[in-house]
């Protein structure tokens, strides 16, 4: 068995609020092995994003700071490593594309700038090496007539052009990670689908591993091999995406499959009410308590729920589930 | 069952300006002489992606922009031409649910004014009675009485637009368009809103026009669904049909296109990707305005515009290559 | 379920009125909260000041130019032998006054301009701007010595001179507000609720583009008190009445032998303006509702 490419071990993120620190990421461990994709799932404020952010060591400064655990990337403590150490990795070793494609972008230079900029500090290219290679990036990412649109600006693109330059940006040192955060979520449908199918393209090709955030259960059936539910700054599930969507063990996984509407091989007339998972995710201040934290929206839910924090149970098939009641789901 | 809202031939165009104030004028056509109708009681979709012109239309329907050209008509009369008195009767039959539950409540008013302010503008109820309809909306849509109270900012995403849709039931209105009503709503808050739309359809007999990008929910949600493609209807059928038998081929790449959980679809559908973005609405291709992304187009389709044409039983499309009934 | 356990009681947001969370706010801003002290002791003694003194400021007392605390004069006398004392409290009176009622004509003007603009667009907003551009160009201390010259110097007019130079500011601001919020969902539901044009430009769209207003017109109440200062310093004020500009004004020539007649009405100045501007940033903080989700 190959080692893993990232370990995270025991992970626990403190964020200073009004209310005093909140762990928003709370005692998570997974492994990310080489070519494989992993997805992170979750309503916002489980802290999808957060563990992004800490694996590329960017979280808010002064706000938010790893408490304990480990990120071992390729053999490399990276909770221990210094700033520079740190710049260097990111971009060259992980590379991470952002929701917001418009946002994430520099407006007052072109794009073929931007990528050639990355090379430049990252591989000491020459100006002219650096531009010539931004140009067959942009190729790679499918935009038509790399060599005249690599002199465009962002504004001049669309939505999903602009984020085909993230991924070009992105992948421009050959990361062996690349962190997809909500990536198409700012896009249309068609546009997604293009997107998806770029990544993994570009994935056999490469073998880059991708971390990907997302909220839509959907894009994980399509495009990653194992999932991570979070809820409330904690795993509630992990396991290979077809056993988990086949039969999850979390009553929080349940819902957030079940109470979306999804197209189905056969429409039929008939129409039930969705499943509903009542209220919304508790504020930062409920976190970190020794209880199940989904339990005020949960069905199953019985006294050890409120007592206890929910132990890790482990299936034969490998999937993990924080629930008092896994096996009986 | 007949007719509650009947729209014909509808354009919506914005002026476009370019090089400053005696710069030359242009238009460009957000909705292009469209025409659907919904059944009293119904749900129609209105579907397509950003820049199909599926917002616009909904509010020129609403009378919140103005329609260039065309028809909208409320049991058989036309609430385009209206203004005054007359106006606001219609308004109090048509009502709207916005997509941004954040910036669509005025953050300086309690929501209890914010329910009340239809009832203020557009019935001369007593205060009393309004404040009854008031509370029992609060209920209807599922928030407590305590909660008239605080100011949109003390509430949740999902709540906020539970007070949106309290608005909008106010005056008892017979249309109801949802513009996008949960897209900026977490998943599991969606099927709050959305079991709870379903509710109250069925609850007061109320009509929508369920604007949304969103496939799976189009298929939950409405009776039948019209497909729009850079202000134009490509096709508009009943909820099995479009969905079983998409027929332009715009659709299909749609539908393909999104991602599902469920095995056997995703190995049922072969997925068409349509290459590129849209072209420039402000300059629309002479024919077929999507046949510069179609995989099948023809010489005719860049030459002359499809016209909409029934080719099954309630089932209509814009597309030069699906043949005629026989 | 009816058998699941009951969960610990949830907490329920109270209603809390948006003026208490703004004071909040307002508290954290240390030099603020001692500038709002300052200010209060200032137009307290505006306003109880004269009547406890006593003194008339028009009396001459004693010797002219007697130095701050000698013969029993706190602040000494002036150049007539006034009592300095009841000139800076008299004059506080009309300084501030004159201040507010500036602040509030351009205030008018200012929102008046800039809501019509803002919401109508088209015509309206491009005749509407260049009036606003035309007044920004003008050189406003002379516009407003033209205007005093022409009309007398009573201070009404006094007033309007510096409340019409000063305007064109709120009325970009309140533009600038207008053209954003008219574009908001909050402000299409309304119309979708039937409100009517003068309902959405003063109901709903003016009371959340307050913020700036409010913060802009507190500057300007030091503005206008300075440009006050500044034309009674040229001799354009009425001589029935005392300012803090006036007071300056009429001791600048012996700015050399006995200082103090300048720089005490000169202080008193410099304190309220710096005092009136630390309690607009406050109020920046108060109710700028960004800061607030920290």
């Amino acid at each position: 068995m190959t080692e893993p490419l990232l370990k995270v071990e025991n992970l626990r993120i403190e964020l200073k609020t009004r209310n005093g620190v909140a762990p928003v990421i709370d005692d998570l461990s997974f492994d990310l092995m080489p070519g494989e994709n992993i997805s992170f799932v979750g309503e916002s404020g489980c802290g999808k994003s957060m563990t992004a952010l800490a694996i590329m060591g960017l979280l808010p400064e002064g706000i938010g700071r790893i408490a304990s655990g480990r990120i071992v990337f390729d053999g490399e403590d990276l909770t221990q490593a210094s700033e520079s150490r740190l710049r260097d990795i990111r971009g060259n070793e992980i590379g991470m594309i952002f929701q917001e494609p418009m946002t994430s972008l520099n407006p007052v230079f072109t794009v073929g700038e931007q990528i050639a900029e990355v090379l430049r500090t990252h591989q000491g290219l020459s100006q002219q090496a650096a531009w010539n290679q931004a140009v067959e990036l942009l190729d790679a990412v499918r935009i038509p007539n790399p060599k005249s649109r690599a002199s465009a600006y962002p504004f001049q693109m669309s939505g999903g052009q602009r984020q085909r330059v993230m991924i070009a940006m992105a992948l421009a040192c050959k990361p062996k990670i690349l962190i997809a955060d909500e990536p198409t979520t700012a896009l249309d449908v068609t546009v997604q689908a293009q997107i998806f199918d770029l990544l993994r393209d570009l994935r056999k090709e490469t073998g880059t591993s991708i971390i990907m955030i997302t909220h839509d259960m959907g894009a994980v059936a399509e495009m990653a091999e194992r999932m991570i539910v979070m809820y409330a700054g904690r795993k509630a599930e992990i396991g290979p995406v077809e056993q988990i969507i086949d039969h999850a063990r979390h009553p929080y996984t349940r819902g957030l499959i079940s109470c979306v509407p999804h197209i189905l091989s056969t429409i039929t007339e008939e129409r039930h009410d969705l499943t509903e998972v009542p209220g919304i995710v508790p504020s930062l201040r409920d976190f970190g308590q020794n209880r199940c934290l989904f339990a005020s929206r949960c069905s199953h839910r019985t006294q050890e729920c409120l007592d206890q924090r929910p132990p890790a149970k482990t299936f034969a098939n490998g999937q993990v589930a924080d629930c008092w009641h896994a096996e009986a789901m | 069952m007949s007719d509650l809202l009947n729209v014909e031939n509808l354009c919506v165009r914005f002026e476009v300006k370019r090089g400053g104030m005696f710069g030359k004028k242009s238009y460009l056509h957000a909705v292009d002489d469209i025409s659907f109708a919904v059944k009293k009681g119904e749900t129609l979709a209105i579907v397509g992606e950003s820049g199909s012109g599926k917002t616009t239309a909904a509010l020129a329907v609403a009378r919140l922009v103005n329609a260039w050209r065309g028809k909208v008509e409320l049991d058989g009369r036309d609430i385009l031409p209206l203004d005054g008195a007359e106006l606001r009767r219609a308004r109090r039959r048509v009502q709207f649910i916005f997509q941004d539950p954040y910036s669509s409540l005025n953050p300086r008013q309690r929501a209890e004014a914010i329910v009340k302010e239809p009832l203020d503008s557009l019935s001369d109820k007593p205060e009393a009675e309004k404040a009854e309809i008031v509370a029992r909306l609060f209920k209807a849509v599922g928030l407590r009485p305590e909660q008239q109270r605080l100011f949109p900012h003390q509430f949740s995403g999902g709540q906020r637009q539970r007070i949106g849709i309290a608005r909008a039931l106010a005056t008892q209105p017979e249309l109801i368009i949802c513009d996008e009503p949960v897209s900026a709503l977490d998943v599991a808050v969606q099927a709050q809103i959305l079991n709870l739309l379903r509710r109250l359809q069925k609850e007061f007999g109320l009509t929508y026009l369920f604007i949304s990008h969103d496939l799976g929910v189009v298929q939950h949600m409405s009776d039948s669904i019209a497909v729009m493609y850079m202000g134009k209807v490509v096709e508009h059928a009943d909820r099995i049909s479009l969905f079983s038998n998409p027929l332009h081929p715009y659709t299909a790449a749609l539908l393909s296109a999104v991602p599902s959980v469920d095995k056997a679809r995703r190995e049922a559908t072969k997925r068409i990707l349509i290459p590129g973005d849209p072209p420039d609405p402000m300059n629309p291709p002479k024919g077929c305005r999507f046949a510069t992304r179609c995989p099948l187009a023809e010489a005719r389709c860049r030459e002359t515009p499809p016209a909409l044409r029934e080719v099954a039983s309630g089932h209509r499309v814009a597309c030069h290559l699906v043949p005629d009934p026989a | 379920m009816s058998d699941a356990p009951a969960l610990p009681e949830e907490t329920v947001e109270k209603a809390r009125p948006p003026i208490a969370e703004a004071w909040e706010m307002f508290r954290k801003n240390h030099a603020a909260v001692a500038a709002l002290v300052v200010l209060i002791l200032i137009v307290l003694a505006a306003i109880f000041g004269p009547a406890l003194y006593g003194t008339d400021p028009f009396d001459m007392v004693w010797a002219p130019f007697s130095p701050p605390g000698a013969d029993g004069f706190l602040l000494g006398t002036d150049y007539l032998g006034r009592d300095l004392t009841a000139l800076i409290l008299s004059g506080a009176r009309v300084s501030l006054v004159i201040g507010l009622a500036a602040a509030l004509v351009s205030v008018f003007i200012g929102v008046t301009v800039g809501a019509l603009a803002g919401f109508y667009r088209g015509v309206v907003e491009e005749v509407l701007m260049r009036i606003t551009e035309f007044f920004q160009v003008l050189p406003t201390l002379l516009f407003s010595m033209v205007i005093v010259a022409l009309f007398g110097a009573s201070l009404p007019m006094i007033t309007f001179a510096i409340g019409v130079v000063s305007w064109t500011a709120v009325a970009r601001i309140t533009r600038g507000e207008f053209l954003r919020i008219r574009e908001l969902e909050y402000v299409t539901a309304s119309r979708a609720s039937g409100a009517s044009n003068l309902k959405l430009m003063f109901k709903v769209i003016l009371p959340n583009a307050l913020t700036p207003i409010i913060v802009q017109s507190a500057l300007m109440v030091g503005g206008a008190i300075l440009f006050e200062a500044g034309l009674s310093f040229l001799g354009l004020t009425d001589p029935n009445v005392v300012s803090w500009g006036q007071i300056i004004g009429s001791n600048r020539t012996y700015i050399l032998e006995s200082p103090f007649t300048v720089t005490i009405p000169g202080l008193a100045i410099f304190i309220t303006v710096l005092a009136i501007s630390l309690v607009g940033d406050g109020l920046n903080d108060a109710l700028n509702p960004k800061l607030r989700q920290r």
